[in-house]
């Protein structure tokens, strides 16, 4: 085969633009039929003109990209991230889970030990309980902002029932504490009905191996209850006839009442949902659109997802994205025609016990003013202004 | 499949599983028809623990009690996991000014990371309607014990897991002193620690969310 100098040039450019994936979209062909496409490769990326990116809050969480999202699965790269000591760098030969205290044999599982154990894999949702960030006064606030801190995956792993028949779980034994191996030694105390109804240890997650920041190679995962009980890169497990009283459960993850008094062990995340379309920064053009987004609960099944339009004065039932799963999120759809003109867009969850996630006020007669906002999951609003720009609804919080 | 073949299938399957230790409760759940199938009797001394076990399906090998020893570093609310060692105030502020007072502040309640000293007036506990009031172990936390634990475990953020019991609980006497819960020239250790009277104490109560009234 005859190479001419032009096509060597050509070729060269050609591989400076594949180290360059930003700029490659810019040099797309006119017409991708007429030019020989790229070859196979080791391991996938994403379109170069697709760039969704996590929103880093400071040096210990990042929030998921709801508006850039589809479905229900979160991808891996885009879960979100809190943790309290860093994410840890933790060799999966050298690992191991210890678990002891009330059991009839202690014992030590390796990362294949506990790919050993009959697996399950099942779809849940995992969100933070503080994840609500409409507080700032802003109307200029994404899906990403109002809710960063939960995400919604494939997870694999062992039934922790499954370990605590493997180890003798004694019958005294009531709670059970799990400890992860990072900087911060995160504990949690968890009652240990939990492991006999669906905690898992995980390993997997959307098909592959769990991703560090989600707590490679190993993790506790509690479905439905906030996220920071599902402790992460977990090394031990202690059954105990009393929980421990860790820093996590005590001074932070407690919930003070509107009463006097503070909610402790509240691991239930209720029900919530969160249009992601049409969202601040879109800006409408008139015409029939779909309102989607997503709903959650971690009592079961999402039941329900009323739309409204007009600022909550009528509500319609939205579609439901098959299958509802348990504890997981549900896209929901809703087709609207905008004809121009001011609306109030707003979305309410309803979940299989019949709970109806509850409004600002109700909250706040509730539960008082938060300091932290820990189980905020307000009915959210965005508004559509006559020339079609859509802002959040923020509303007074102190 | 025949129905009745469907069915067989059905209860060989529920008794492999059972053999294999999966989730009693999973399985009558998914399959209600097979709820009154006994389940298999399980062996040896795992019959003597847990009405729920099954046989244990070999996996793992059993801790040393080194090995225990080495990780099991938690404090509970009684006390226990308390090392030996004894803590006093004098002695714990040259430790908080060189190793906590950066991010906490010269006295614990300058900040900027969290405030840790401060007491609330009477019998206020005004976390709910005022998002500033400041969650100090004073004013918020329900256990002295708690104090010892999270330091040992988490604490300077800059190298944790770094100092000695003996350190930690000259640092635990520091602000229990600095929060005027003891007395200035009170000697802290696994005896004193747990009767730590917290003020907060009593407003911690359970979640009764998704429970039935």
């Amino acid at each position: 085969m005859k190479v001419s100098r032009r096509t060597l040039l050509t070729g060269a450019a050609g591989v400076v633009a594949l180290g360059k994936t930003a700029v490659a979209s810019a040099q797309a062909p006119a017409d991708s039929t007429k030019v020989r496409g790229k070859p196979s490769r080791a391991l996938g990326q994403r379109a170069p003109t697709e760039k969704p990116q996590r929103n880093a809050r400071g040096a210990t969480s990042s929030g998921t990209p709801h508006q850039d999202l589809m479905g229900t699965i979160t991808p891996s790269d885009l879960h979100f991230e809190r943790h309290h000591g860093g994410v840890p760098d933790i060799d999966p030969k050298g690992y191991s889970l210890l678990v002891h205290g009330m059991v009839e044999r202690p014992m030590v599982f390796t990362l294949a030990d506990l790919k050993r154990f009959p697996a399950v894999s099942r779809v849940h949702f995992l969100e933070c309980s503080g994840n609500f960030g409409g507080r700032t006064g802003s109307v200029e606030l994404t899906p990403q902002v109002v809710a960063p801190l939960t995400s919604n995956s494939e997870w694999t792993g062992v039934a922790l029932a499954t370990i605590f028949r493997e180890v003798g779980a004694k019958p005294q034994a009531k709670w059970f504490l799990a400890e992860g191996q990072d900087a911060a030694l995160l504990t949690r105390s968890i009652p240990i009905a939990k492991a006999y109804d669906d905690a898992l240890i995980a390993y997997g997650q959307n098909g592959e191996a769990i991703r560090p920041e989600q707590g490679y190679p190993a993790r506790l995962f509690l479905p439905g209850w906030e996220g920071n009980s599902s402790v992460k890169w977990i090394r031990r497990i202690e059954l105990s006839d009393r929980p421990f009283m860790t820093r996590e459960e005590t001074s932070k993850y407690t919930d003070p009442m509107a009463d006097g008094t503070a909610r402790m062990f509240s691991f239930l995340m209720d029900a919530r949902s969160l249009i992601t379309y049409p969202a601040y920064p879109v800006t409408l053009t008139r015409g029939w659109i779909e309102i989607n987004g997503i709903a959650w609960s971690g009592s079961g099944k999402i039941k329900r997802v009323d739309i409204s339009t007009d600022g909550g004065g009528t509500w319609a039932a939205a579609k439901l994205q098959e299958p509802v799963l348990s504890k997981a999120h549900t896209r929901f759809r809703h087709r609207w025609n905008w004809t121009g003109g001011e609306a109030v867009i707003m979305s309410r969850a309803v979940d299989e016990t019949g709970y109806m996630q509850p409004t600002r006020s109700e909250l706040i007669a509730m539960r008082g003013v938060s300091s932290v906002g820990y189980h905020y999951n307000p009915i959210t609003a965005w508004q559509v202004r006559a020339d079609g720009t859509v802002v959040f609804r923020a509303e007074e919080w102190t | 499949m025949k129905r009745e073949a469907l069915g067989v299938c059905i209860i060989a399957a529920v008794a492999a599983l059972s053999s294999a230790g999966l989730p009693l409760r999973a399985q009558s759940r998914s399959m209600p028809a097979a709820k009154s199938q006994p389940a298999k009797p399980a062996a040896g001394e795992a019959a003597k623990s847990s009405p729920k076990e099954a046989a244990p399906l070999g996996i793992g090998r059993p801790a040393t009690p080194a090995e225990i020893a080495a990780l099991d570093i938690d404090v509970g609310p009684d006390g226990a996991g308390l090392p030996p060692g004894r803590g006093t105030a004098a002695d714990g502020a040259p430790i908080y000014a060189a190793r906590c007072a950066g991010c906490h502040g010269k006295t614990g309640k300058e900040g900027p990371n969290d405030v840790l000293v401060g007491r609330l007036t009477g019998d206020a506990f005004p976390f709910a309607k005022d998002p500033r009031a400041p969650k100090t172990i004073g004013s918020y936390w329900p256990y002295a014990t708690t104090v010892f634990d999270y330091i040992r475990r988490a604490m300077p953020p800059d190298a944790p897991n770094s100092l000695s019991d003996g350190d930690v609980y000259n640092l635990v006497a520091f602000l229990l002193v600095q929060n005027e819960l003891v007395p200035a020239d009170a000697v802290i250790d696994a005896a004193s620690l747990p009767k730590v009277k917290m003020p907060a104490r009593d407003h911690f109560v359970p979640d009764t969310r998704g429970r039935p009234k």
